[in-house]
C-alpha cells in the first residue's frame, strides 16, 4: 500500500511544494491541505512543512495553531498518527502543545541557512527508526529562531525518555542540549529544525535526508 | 497658480511648458503631481534613453524584450524565464532595511505580474568600507533587509557580490535581480484592453509611504545629514507576508485565465500603473481615487496616485470575471476593490467616484510615451591623457607580497548565510560558486528536464573607472565566462546602470562610453538585452561614484547530471592557466589598495575570449577537470587561493615572475585543475583548439607557494579569509 501525506499549507508556508516533493520521489502520494479547512480526508501522516506562516506575525506558529485544520491534525496525532513538523512545523508544533518547549530567536541574532551536521540519538520515533543511533546525517537548517529552549524539567524529561532525536555536532543557535528534533511521549509527533526535504537528491548536495522521510513513510504505512 | 510648485516637484521650467503644450492649458496640482513624479528620471530615463537606444535587444530566444516589466526568454521545453533587475540605491542609504527590503519587493513583483513564478533572486551590492560608521549601518540595514524580505517572500537568493569602496561612501548600490520561471503560454503582458473592462486594485492599502520617492530621492543626490532626514518619510516601508499572499493569489488568477493585463506597483504607484496599462493597451482609463483602500486619514488624490506603498498589483479584468478574482483574492486574505474602468479614446481621468467630479484629466500616452528626451551634454575628462599615462604598472614592488595578497581575500559567507539559497530544491550551486546553478524544472508538472539555468552578475567599478568603455565590455566578458565555467551558454542580459550626476558632463560621457562597451560586448557574443534599469544621481557632497554598470546574465545548461565542477581541487592535481598572458596592473583590486585609480586598459580580444568560453565550456560539460575558476578580481593569485582554500590543499605554482603577473585582471584567462590520468587528453584538445596555455604547477600539500614570489602556510590564509568579514562587521572572530 502506498500512503498518503498531507501536507498542511498556510498563507506563508513555502516549503509545502519541497516536501511534496521529496515524498513523492520516495515512492508515497501527497497531497496539500489549505489551512483553512478543517477536512483532512484519509491521509496516513502529516508534515507541517517550512516557510513564515502567517508571517511569522506575534510568534513564528502563534496563529498558526487556530486554523481550522489544526483541530484535526490534533486529534489525528492524539489518535496516534504520525505528524512531523519541520522548521516552521516545530513552531507551529510546540505553539499547539503537541511537543514541549519553545523556538527562541538564534544566539546568533541572525538568520542562517547552512548544511549542518547532525547526529542521531535515537531510533525510537516515526522519523528515525530506519536509522542507527550514531549516525551523522549533512542537513540544511533555514532559521532566524531555531534555539530551542525548554525548562530544566522538560530537558530532564526529554533525556530521561529518550525523546531527543537528533542533536547538532556544533551548535549554529544556541539550542538547550544541542538539540535538532525530538518526540512527544508516544513517539508518533517529531518536531526538527533541519529541513531533510532539502536533502534527498545527489545535485542538491546530500541525500541524507532520505533516511528520515523514509522512516517516516514507513510509520505512515502500518 | 502653479508659478514655483512645478520646480518644488522636479519639474523645469521647459518641462511645464512641454505640459501645458500637451494639454493646451495649465495643469493643475493634481495633473503637475502625475507628470513629476512620470517624468522623474527614475521612472522616465529622460537622461539616459537616448543612449540605450544603442543597446542590442534582439535574439532568437527573446520572448519578451525591454519595456515590459521584466524581459522574458524560452529555454526550451515549452518554459520560459522571466529576468530582471532593479536599483534600490537612494532609499537604501537613507533607511537601508527598509530600502533594500522594498527593492526586494519591487523586483519580485515585475517578475510575477508577467505571470511568472519568482523562483531565484540575485544581490550585487556596493558599500563603503567598513571602517566608516555609516558605510557599516548601511551594510548591516541591507543585509538585513534582503535576508528579512526575500526569505520571508519565499524566493531563495541564490548569489550575488558585494564589494566595499571609499566611491560608496554616502552611495550604497543595492541592486536585486529576480529571475521567474512559467510555462510560455501563462505569459501576461502589462496592458489594459476591451473598452468597459474593470481596473482592480489587489493586495495592500495605499499610505502615504514612498510619496514622491522617484522624484525625491532617486533624482536628486544627497546632501548633508539634516536634508537627508527629512528624505526618510519618502522610503517605502514592506510586508513580505503581503507579498507572498499576492504572489500565490495572482498566479492563481493567472492560471485560470481570469485576467486580460496585469501590472505591479512600484515607482510612481497609481500614476504609473494606471498610465501605463492604458497607454500601452492604446485605451484609456477612468480611475476613481475614493475607491483606494487607504491606510491613513484625508490623503488627498495627489497623494493617492503617487504614494509608493508597497504590494500593490493592478489588474484588467472582464466585470463577468469580477466575482471569481473576488473570490480567490478572498481565500488569500487580499484586498480587492474596483478603481478603475477602461475607456476609449486615450485618457487618463482620475475622478472622485466612476460618476464624479473629475479631479484630473491626462492623455495617458503623455505620462509614459512623452517624457522629455535629453540629449545632455558629453565631454570626457579634460585630464584623460594625464590619467592614462599614470598607469599601475609603475608603483614600486610590494614589500609584503603575501600580505596583499591575504588582504583581498574575503569569505562572504557572513552575508551570503543569512540569505535562504536553497528554497525550491533547484540550487545546484548557491552563493560562491563562478555562477549560480539551478535544476530547470517544468513550471506546470514539476518534472526535472535535466538541464539547468545558469545565472551570474557581474559588475567592476576599478574597470569602468579607468576606461567605462572597456571596463564594461570586459564586465560583460567576465559573466559570459562566469557561465562558461559552469557548462552554460549564455541567452540573455540585463543591466542595471550606476552612475553619477547625469548634470555633470562627464559622467553622460562615461554612461555613453559604457553602453557603447557594453552594446560591442553584446552583439559579439550574441547576447540580446532583455531589459535594463538605470540609477542617476549616486553622487553626494558634489562627489560623483565610479561608474557602476552591472549586469546580470543568464545561461542555460544542456545536461545537469552532475553538479559542474567547482574551485576545490584535488591532491595531485596539475594546475594549467589558459588564455593570454596577464597584461598591466591598472584597474585591479590590487592597485586601487595601495591608493592608485588610474591608468589604462588594454583592449578585449574578443576573438580569443570567445574561444577561452567555448573551450572551457567544454571541458567542463565533459568533465574532464576536476576544478576551474576564471581569473578576475584579484588576478591569478586571488583566483588560485580561493581554489586552494576551498580544497583545503595547497599548491607549488611557477611560472609567475611578478607581482604585475600575480595581480593583473586582464581577461579571458582561467585556472583549470585536471587530475594526471587526464592530463594529456585536456591538452591535446587545447592545442587542438589553438588555445593558449602554460602549465603553472601542482596542487598538493598544506602550503601555498610561488617559486621566487612567496610561501604561505594554507592554513593561515584560510584563517584570514575566514574572519576578514565576521571581524569587520562585529568587530571580533566568531570564534569564542
Amino acid at each position: 500500500m502506498i500512503p498518503t501525506i498531507g501536507v498542511v499549507v498556510f498563507p506563508g508556508s513555502n516549503c509545502e511544494q519541497d516536501a511534496v516533493e521529496a515524498v513523492k520521489e520516495l515512492g508515497a502520494e501527497a497531497l496539500l491541505l489549505w489551512h483553512g479547512s478543517p477536512e483532512i480526508g484519509d491521509i496516513d501522516g502529516i508534515i507541517i512543512p517550512g516557510g513564515f506562516a502567517h508571517g511569522d506575525y506575534l510568534r513564528p506558529g502563534a496563529i498558526a495553531r487556530f486554523s481550522p485544520a489544526m483541530e484535526s491534525i490534533v486529534d489525528f496525532a492524539e489518535k496516534g498518527g504520525p505528524v512531523v513538523g519541520i522548521c516552521n512545523g516545530f513552531q507551529v508544533l510546540t505553539e499547539v502543545g503537541l511537543l514541549p518547549g519553545a523556538l527562541q530567536k538564534n544566539i546568533g541574532l541572525k538568520f542562517l541557512c547552512k548544511t549542518v551536521n547532525l547526529k542521531i540519538e535515537s531510533t525510537n520515533s516515526v522519523l528515525t527508526s530506519r536509522t542507527n543511533v550514531g549516525d551523522a546525517l549533512k542537513i540544511p537548517i533555514n532559521h532566524f529562531e531555531g534555539n530551542y529552549t525548554c525548562s530544566e524539567e522538560t530537558l530532564n524529561e526529554l533525556r530521561n525518555n529518550d525523546r531527543i532525536l537528533l542533536t547538532y555536532e556544533e551548535n549554529p543557535n544556541g539550542s538547550m542540549g544541542n538539540i535538532a528534533g525530538i518526540c512527544n511521549e508516544e513517539r508518533n509527533v517529531v518536531g526538527l529544525m533541519p529541513h531533510p526535504e532539502r536533502a534527498c537528491h545527489d545535485l542538491l548536495g546530500s541525500t541524507d535526508g532520505k533516511p528520515l522521510l523514509q522512516s517516516f513513510l514507513e510509520s505512515a504505512n502500518v | 497658480m502653479t508659478d514655483q510648485i512645478h520646480r518644488t516637484l522636479g519639474l523645469t521650467d521647459e518641462e511645464l511648458e512641454k505640459i501645458i503644450e500637451i494639454l493646451k492649458r495649465e495643469p493643475n496640482h493634481l495633473e503637475l503631481a502625475m507628470y513629476s513624479v512620470m517624468w522623474s528620471e527614475h521612472c522616465s530615463y529622460k537622461s539616459s534613453r537616448i543612449h540605450l537606444k544603442r543597446l542590442p535587444i534582439e535574439g532568437e530566444h527573446v520572448l519578451v524584450g525591454p519595456g515590459e516589466n521584466a524581459g522574458v526568454i524560452d529555454v526550451g521545453d515549452d518554459i520560459a524565464i522571466a529576468i530582471r533587475i532593479e536599483s534600490h540605491n537612494h532609499p537604501s542609504y537613507i533607511e537601508p532595511y527598509q530600502g533594500a527590503a522594498t527593492g526586494v519587493g519591487g523586483i519580485i513583483r515585475d517578475i510575477f505580474t508577467m505571470g511568472a513564478r519568482p523562483i531565484a533572486i540575485m544581490d550585487p551590492l556596493r558599500f563603503g568600507p567598513l571602517e566608516d560608521a555609516r558605510s557599516k549601518w548601511v551594510a548591516e540595514g541591507v543585509i538585513s533587509g534582503i535576508s528579512g524580505y526575500g526569505n520571508s517572500v519565499g524566493v531563495p537568493n541564490i548569489g550575488g557580490e558585494t564589494v566595499f569602496d571609499q566611491t560608496y561612501i554616502g552611495n550604497p548600490l543595492v541592486n536585486v535581480l529576480c529571475i521567474g520561471i512559467l510555462p510560455k503560454d501563462r505569459l501576461v503582458l502589462g496592458q489594459a484592453s476591451g473598452v468597459g473592462n474593470l481596473a482592480v486594485l489587489l493586495g495592500a492599502t495605499t499610505g502615504r509611504d514612498g510619496i514622491g520617492g522617484v522624484s525625491v530621492l532617486a533624482s536628486a543626490g544627497f546632501g548633508d545629514d539634516e536634508e537627508d532626514a527629512d528624505k526618510r518619510p519618502s522610503v517605502q516601508v514592506g510586508d513580505p507576508f503581503e507579498e507572498k499572499r499576492l504572489i500565490e493569489c495572482c498566479l492563481e488568477l493567472l492560471d485560470a485565465g481570469l485576467v486580460v493585463g496585469i501590472q505591479d506597483l512600484g515607482g510612481a504607484g497609481l500614476s504609473c500603473a494606471a498610465s501605463e496599462t492604458a497607454s500601452r493597451g492604446g485605451v484609456g482609463m477612468d480611475f476613481d481615487v475614493s475607491a483606494v483602500p487607504q491606510r491613513e486619514l484625508g490623503m488627498h488624490p495627489y497623494e493617492i496616485m503617487t504614494s509608493e506603498s508597497q504590494e500593490r498589483m493592478l489588474a484588467i479584468v472582464t466585470p463577468d470575471n469580477l466575482g471569481q478574482v473576488t473570490e480567490i483574492s478572498k481565500k488569500w486574505e487580499i484586498r480587492s476593490s474596483v478603481v478603475g474602468k477602461v475607456t476609449e479614446g486615450g485618457l487618463l481621468r482620475i475622478m472622485d467616484g466612476l460618476n464624479g467630479a473629475v479631479l484630473g484629466e491626462v492623455p495617458a500616452v503623455s505620462l509614459h510615451e512623452d517624457a522629455p528626451l535629453y540629449e545632455r551634454p558629453i565631454a570626457p575628462p579634460n585630464d584623460l591623457q594625464s590619467f592614462q599615462e599614470e598607469t599601475a604598472e609603475q608603483l614600486p614592488e610590494p614589500e609584503d607580497l603575501g600580505a596583499d595578497l591575504v588582504s583581498l581575500l574575503s569569505n562572504l559567507e557572513w552575508i551570503t548565510s543569512q540569505y535562504d539559497s536553497q528554497l525550491f530544491l533547484n540550487t545546484v550551486v548557491g552563493p560562491g560558486g563562478n555562477a549560480a546553478v539551478l535544476r530547470l524544472k517544468d513550471p506546470v508538472t514539476n518534472q526535472e528536464t535535466g538541464r539547468g539555468l545558469a545565472v551570474t552578475t557581474d559588475g567592476n567599478h576599478r574597470w569602468c573607472a579607468i576606461n567605462p568603455r572597456v571596463g564594461t565590455a570586459m564586465t560583460v566578458a567576465e559573466a559570459v565566462l562566469n557561465l562558461a565555467c559552469v557548462g552554460a551558454e549564455p541567452r540573455a542580459l540585463v543591466n542595471c546602470l550606476n552612475f553619477g550626476n547625469p548634470e555633470n558632463p562627464t559622467v553622460m560621457w562615461q554612461l555613453s562610453e559604457a553602453v557603447d562597451g557594453m552594446s560591442e560586448a553584446c552583439r559579439e557574443f550574441d547576447l540580446p538585452v532583455v531589459g535594463g534599469n538605470v540609477s542617476l544621481y549616486n553622487e553626494s557632497q558634489g562627489t560623483n561614484i565610479d561608474p557602476t554598470p552591472i549586469v546580470g546574465v543568464i545561461g542555460v545548461i544542456d545536461n545537469l547530471d552532475a553538479p559542474p565542477p567547482g574551485k576545490k581541487w584535488a591532491e595531485g592535481d596539475r594546475l594549467i592557466v589558459i588564455g593570454p598572458e596577464p597584461e598591466g596592473l591598472s584597474g585591479s583590486a590590487w592597485a586601487f589598495a595601495q591608493g592608485h585609480r588610474k591608468g589604462i586598459l588594454g583592449e578585449l580580444d574578443y576573438d580569443l575570449h570567445k574561444k577561452i568560453c567555448a573551450i572551457t565550456r567544454e571541458l567542463v560539460q565533459k568533465r574532464l577537470v576536476t576544478a576551474v575558476h576564471d581569473v578576475s578580481v584579484g588576478g591569478l593569485g586571488v583566483a588560485t587561493a580561493e581554489m586552494a582554500i576551498a580544497s583545503g590543499i595547497g599548491c607549488s605554482l611557477a611560472r609567475i615572475p611578478s607581482h604585475e603577473a600575480l595581480f593583473s585582471e586582464s581577461s579571458s584567462r582561467v585556472v583549470l585543475a585536471v587530475n594526471p590520468d587526464e592530463l594529456t587528453n585536456v591538452e591535446e584538445i587545447l592545442t587542438a583548439a589553438e588555445v593558449p596555455k602554460a602549465r603553472i604547477g601542482l596542487a598538493h600539500g598544506d602550503r601555498f607557494t610561488i617559486k621566487g614570489l612567496l610561501d604561505l602556510e594554507l592554513q593561515d590564509m584560510k584563517n584570514k579569509w575566514e574572519s576578514h568579514l565576521p571581524a569587520a562587521f562585529e568587530g571580533g572572530t566568531t570564534q569564542g
